[in-house]
């Protein structure tokens, strides 16, 4: 239960990390929080030669408005988010979502940036960022590009994130003043990871009717056919709203009894939006 | 190795440490400070929880080298506080510890929800505890023990006379 010989460093800018990181390629690994690294390094899953610690990079330490978008710095603390130390654009939910992401001790150290690069399929962040339609900047020593989350991740663990690039920020779209979400998951004891977790959000002001659904063995995704119902009836017509929701579980290759509950988290979340 | 400075309880701390050593670890093995239990190792079971620059931490997944240049505090270091003082005679009186393996870091996820959550009722509590484990006690005397020292706490800020 002790990580393998590795050396650590902890650049105070950003270009040193990203010099770090094109030198040492495949063996390095880049750590913030560590909450979900520290237990892989412990196992032995991870045995990287070099942690880069991105933490201390004061640059990746705050959020601000660019335009109607948040870019919120890739190691802003999940504690902070909770407290609300940055600002809101997201009409209260990722406080809400903050607040249930396992446990204090870990969310004053587990970051947003981190969560997303580490990509467990079944972690709030990615289900949170995919229903917000919110992109992640990437860069290296290259250079910088822009990805939408959904894009980002494609698979458990596993993203588009390349060896020698970090995540700097988080873009996440502002809501408008009339939107409305609802946010339902389900998990074993308070603070495990979501065995089902759904997101609803309409915002007609900017046209925006969103259903993301994650689950422990895929990463999350958006339900198309109910979103686009979502979109179209305002969400009052719930009868059709059921039926999309039937129609897109029917795609999952998923046991009968974890369909149930799927769809009971879907239609929770749903509720959870109009009341 | 690398050298670390870390200020443990007040004091400072300068020693050359192998950069994988866990901060638990470093407080147990080269510190000297057993208080700080290590349990499941991978940050489940919170035994190991302590406070570095002045909030909770799991010390099992946190490296000692990335904890360089802050302030911990553990479980020995609250000689003169009156907050952890009152915590330790509420779990005293509500028996709400067997083995005492859990408690260094139920003591401090106590004294982390005491000092910042105004509006602590037994919902509340649990949520806030689910990340400690306990296989003595059941949690209802600890819970019991944290509403003893919330309603003090309480009463002695809601009090004219305490001012």
């Amino acid at each position: 239960m002790k990580p393998v010989q590795l050396s650590y460093e902890r650049p105070d800018a950003l270009r040193g990390a990203l010099e770090a990181l094109r030198q040492s390629s495949s063996n390095a690994r880049v750590i913030a929080g560590g909450q979900s690294l520290g237990p892989m390094l412990n196992f032995r899953l991870a045995q990287p030669k070099r942690l880069i610690d991105v933490s201390r990079i004061e640059a990746l330490r705050t959020a601000a408005m660019e335009g109607q978008t948040l870019a919120i710095g890739a190691c802003v603390t999940h504690a902070r988010i909770e407290d609300g130390d940055i600002p809101d654009v997201t009409l209260g939910l990722m406080r809400h979502v903050a607040r249930g992401i396992a446990y204090r001790a870990v969310r004053n150290r587990g970051t947003i940036g981190g969560s997303l690069a580490h990509a467990d399929p079944a972690a709030d962040w990615l289900v949170t960022m995919i229903a917000l339609d919110a992109s992640v900047r990437l860069q290296s020593a290259a250079g910088i590009r822009e990805l939408k989350v959904a894009d980002f991740v494609i698979g458990p663990l596993n993203t588009q994130l390349a060896e020698t690039e970090v995540i700097t920020h988080v873009l996440v779209p502002r809501l408008a003043a009339s939107g409305r979400w609802g946010h339902a998951k389900y998990a074993k004891k308070p603070g495990d990871f979501a065995e089902t977790a759904a997101i609803a959000i309409f915002d007609a002001e900017r046209g925006v009717a969103r259903v993301a659904f994650g689950r422990r063995d895929e990463p999350p995704a958006l339900m198309q056919r109910t979103s686009n119902q979502l979109g179209g009836a305002h969400g009052r017509q719930r009868g059709n709203l059921k039926a999309a929701v039937e129609s897109d579980l029917r795609d999952l290759s998923a046991k009968p009894v974890d369909l149930m509950l799927h769809r009971a988290i879907v239609m929770r979340a749903l509720q959870d939006m109009v009341s | 190795m690398r050298t670390i400075n870390i200020r443990v309880n007040g004091k400072l701390v300068s020693r050359a440490v192998e950069d994988r050593l866990s901060l638990a670890d470093f407080l147990r093995d080269h510190c000297l400070l057993t208080g700080t239990h290590v349990g499941c190792e991978h940050g489940v079971c919170g035994a190991c929880t302590l406070f570095m620059d002045g909030k909770p931490i799991r010390s099992c997944i946190t490296l000692a080298v990335a904890a360089d240049q802050s302030h911990v505090r553990t479980v020995e270091g609250y000689q003169g506080d009156p907050l952890m003082q009152a915590i330790r005679t509420a779990f005293n009186h509500r028996h709400a510890l067997q083995c005492g393996f859990c408690t260094p870091g139920m003591l401090a996820t106590a004294y982390d929800m005491l000092s910042r959550i105004a509006d602590l009722d037994r919902d509340r509590i649990r949520a806030e505890l689910s990340g400690n484990l306990c296989r003595c006690t059941g949690y209802l005397s600890i819970i019991q023990a944290i509403e003893d020292v919330h309603a003090k706490h309480v009463a002695t800020a809601a009090s004219p006379l305490s001012s």
